[in-house]
């Protein structure tokens, strides 16, 4: 006890009765065609307060960008639109008004119908999604039939929208786990669009998909949504797909909506610090900037502080802020939760550029791969690639999923064994497997992964992980191991009380930290990060990604970086190698490479990097 | 008749107890390593495992009995190999999702020896399946057993038991009928009872060590 739930800080009559009209503000925009009043969504009738008090419009043709860190609420209220909850949650109050009509309170038995046909989703994961024992032309016809449309009337509209949503006709035969990602997506667009639903909503659906892959995604979603008239709702974390994307961008944070507003002005005046964080933290294509993470994490549902949700993490954050929970209020079109919006609006800059000063060293490689050919079984995923890796400096290995990024990665690990080829560290060869090479050889590279959800042992402690690590490779004492998994831990801003936390009591964020803490404890001198930070939120990926790069200038550490992400090499590679298809395309210092490259396929790569314009 | 009630049902258990504690260890321990270690082991151990599966429980365990003759310890070990293929395959599967998980790589990439790694990392892991699998072989096995004794396999008379009891008392099953009863009731509720009180413990091994997220949401709310 003692929290309160987050009070409702407008009464809801007073909203609908003022609707400021940011819908006003997109020229053209003649119906609104979905009203959200007053939406609150508690686990349980009565418990606490998940999202509370979100209101906004959306017109016809027009898209709204959701956008949050992860526990904001976005997907809660995505499926609100659609008048469900997820199981142990319930709608406890608003209005949810499709073409006027309230989905909270009509019967189950027309919500049912209005989905799919009025009302569609996109999920996040289409995979997932479809059916995998059905071919996609039963899976589209099914979603077609169910909604009385006629027979014939069917066979015309699924050729119309197989055009739309740019699928070859073959598709219809197919089964799901024969189409890429990318098709998959398509055809969960082309479902959803089938029945020309008067609202779609899309709960992530780029997540997961490669840069170029994604922008086709996208490309389809607004030319469907311009040519049907439909108002889409957008849910990402990607402020930078968003911005490409959607007319209207709303922020939320905590369950409330914290920001509102035609998604230019938003972004290049935000009203609210949070806006203002999360755009620090995206990194940037064109310019290396230091990335501003945010500091510790959302409040969760039912420890939200008494005054303004965000004021635990605010850099602007004056007393009132701790007191007094803010009401919306209107700056310029734009609609923000936030005391100080008036007089912070647009004036919250404090970008710094990377200092391009970096360590000369000399040119004494590390390590140093040749011809390497590496196979899955028998077909081969890596094709003669050749790589140096110098002293003190970082190289991104970038490619689209399926370009033998992380396989390379493995094979210099030592966790996939099935290679031909030489691998040289320090001078001396490298063992094919793990299993074969000298302890010695395994601390002095250290490897990072993806997910930091699956790469530590939940029934361990922190402080077993980390110190575990020690035992391994060094003979030395109890207290002589503690001490050091203490600074190791330090090293990374997590101090003594995590010690004795198990991995499921900690964040994505903290997970992470917590392996970069294990790879550290036992000073190695190569750090092989294998997409560390794509699981993670851009506020928290920015965090990460400044401490890696401090950590590796203090410490002298050699770094391997793989990610898809052209934008994050900008902000930490040194030297950059493209990999397509298991060959390397292009090889350079990062910012020749990112700048001027010759390489096709690489300036594909750097136009298709959705960005937030500024 | 209380005494010999009483004392048969102590029988029970203890061979009970015993059998299900040869099989979840020989079997999971056959399970667990075929899964991690993979290649030619896993599948020699499976395939073991498909033979033994071939041979219908029961029918096992009395061909045994009847070759060799009614002893305890041969019962105890007919009824624990019978357990060892389902253990064997549950255990298995549940430990290939485990050890393709990323800390399993963490530690092949420190060169840990594979015993430990079994011991150490993935045997926590495992705690839920096996009180499951304890749980569930111990109420067979206490079916098993007094069935055998039922069918006369069990302890020879003069030693009391619950099935031979039954089997005894069932031709005056109209003139003394809680001859019967008796007995046929406590192997229920003993295997009623086994089956929760492992079933509690699984869930204690999960619940008490972490709080879920959802509790801490839930302990949260005002209430």
């Amino acid at each position: 006890m003692g929290e309160m739930p987050t009070p409702l800080a407008i009464p809801l009559r007073g909203i609908a009765a003022n609707p400021v009209g940011f819908a006003k503000a997109v020229p053209g925009s003649a119906s609104t065609v979905l009203e959200v009043r007053g939406f609150e969504v508690r686990l349980g009738e009565h418990g606490v307060a998940i999202v509370t008090d979100v209101s906004f419009d959306v017109a016809a043709g027009e898209v709204l960008g959701l956008v949050g860190e992860s526990g904001s609420g976005k997907t809660t209220i995505a499926l609100g639109l659609l008048g469900h909850s997820r199981r142990g949650l319930a709608i406890a109050a608003g209005e949810v008004r499709l073409n006027g009509v309230d989905l909270l309170s009509i019967p189950a038995r027309q919500l049912r119908n209005l989905r799919g046909a009025r009302v569609a989703y996109v999920p996040q994961d289409p995979s997932a999604a479809l059916n995998p024992a059905l071919r996609i032309g039963i899976q589209l016809r099914e979603a077609l039939s169910s909604h009385q449309i006629e027979a014939r009337a069917i066979e015309a509209r699924l050729a119309d929208i197989l055009g739309e949503a740019r699928l070859e006709a073959n598709v219809l035969r197919r089964y799901p786990h024969q189409l890429s990602g990318g098709q998959q997506q398509r055809v969960a667009l082309a479902m959803a669009f089938s029945c020309r639903p008067s609202l779609i909503v899309l709960d992530e659906p780029t997540t997961g998909l490669d840069v170029t892959t994604q922008r086709h995604v996208l490309d389809s979603v607004r030319s469907l949504c311009c040519l049907y008239d439909v108002a889409a709702v957008y849910v990402s974390h990607d402020l930078a797909v968003v911005d490409g994307l959607a007319t209207t961008v709303a922020v939320m944070y905590a369950g409330q909506l914290i920001e509102l507003g035609p998604t230019a002005e938003v972004f290049s005046r935000p009203g609210h610090p949070y806006t203002r964080s999360l755009l620090d933290a995206v990194p940037s294509p064109e310019r290396a900037h230091v990335l501003q993470g945010i500091p510790g994490q959302p409040p969760p549902p039912g420890r939200r502080p008494q005054g303004c949700s965000f004021s635990t993490r605010c850099p602007w954050v004056i007393e009132r802020c701790r007191m007094e929970a803010p009401t919306t209020q209107s700056v310029g079109n734009q609609q923000v939760r936030c005391h100080r919006a008036s007089e912070l609006r647009g004036s919250m800059e404090r970008k710094m550029l990377v200092p391009t000063v970096r360590p000369v060293t000399s040119k004494a490689s590390l390590l140093s791969v040749e011809a390497l050919d590496a196979f899955y079984g028998d077909s081969q995923v890596l094709f003669g690639v050749d790589l140096t890796v110098d002293t003190d400096r970082c190289l991104a290995v970038v490619g689209e999923s399926g370009s033998g990024k992380t396989t390379l990665a493995r094979c210099i690990a030592g966790l996939h064994s099935n290679w031909k080829g030489k691998l040289r560290f320090d001078g001396q060869e490298l063992a094919r497997s793990a299993r074969q090479r000298p302890s010695v050889a395994l601390r002095r590279i250290q490897y990072i992964f993806q997910n930091p959800y699956t790469s530590l042992n939940p029934r361990h402690t922190v402080e077993q992980i980390v110190s575990q690590q020690l035992r391994q490779f060094f003979e030395i004492k109890a207290h002589e191991r503690a001490e050091r998994t203490r600074a190791a831990l330090e090293s990374v801003s997590l101090n003594e009380r995590y010690l004795d936390l198990f991995p499921d009591e900690l964040s994505g964020g903290e997970r992470q930290r917590v392996a970069i803490a294990r790879a550290l404890v036992v000073e190695p001198e190569m750090l092989i990060c294998d997409e560390v930070t794509s699981a993670l939120d851009v506020s928290v990926q920015a965090v990460i990604i400044e401490m890696l790069r401090s950590l590796q200038q203090e410490r002298h550490l050699t770094m391997i970086f793989i990610t898809h992400n052209l934008a994050l090499v900008r902000s930490i590679g040194q030297d950059i190698i493209v990999l397509r298809d298991g060959r390397v395309v292009d090889r350079g210092p990062s910012e020749a490479v990112l700048d001027h490259s010759d390489e096709a396929y690489t300036r594909q790569l750097m136009a298709d990097v959705p960005r937030v314009e500024l | 008749m209380l005494s010999r009630v009483l004392g048969g049902g102590w029988v029970l258990l203890a061979m009970a107890f015993a059998a299900t504690t040869l099989g979840v260890a020989v079997g999971s321990a056959a399970g667990i390593y075929a899964a991690y270690v993979r290649g030619r082991i896993d599948g020699l151990v499976m395939r073991t495992v498909d033979v033994l599966l071939a041979f219908p429980q029961i029918i096992f365990a009395l061909l045994l009995v009847s070759l060799v003759g009614p002893k305890l310890w041969l019962i105890v070990l007919a009824v624990g190999i019978s357990h060892l293929p389902q253990v064997a395959r549950v255990l298995r599967s549940a430990t290939l999702d485990l050890s393709e998980r990323d800390f399993i790589k963490v530690l092949e990439l420190q060169g840990m020896r594979t015993h430990r790694i079994i011991t150490k990392e993935l045997l926590p892991n495992l705690v839920s399946p096996l009180m499951v699998e304890i749980g569930i072989r111990l109420t067979y096995s206490i079916i098993i057993i007094s069935g055998l004794s039922f069918l006369g396999f069990g302890p020879q008379p003069p030693a009391a038991n619950w099935g031979t009891m039954i089997n005894t008392n069932r031709v005056a099953i109209v003139a003394n009928p809680w001859g019967v009863v008796v007995p046929a009731l406590l192997i229920a509720l003993l295997t009623i009872g086994t089956n929760t009180f492992t079933d509690a413990v699984a869930r204690v091994t999960i619940g008490l060590e972490r709080r879920t997220e959802e509790a801490a949401l839930l302990e949260s709310a005002p209430t």
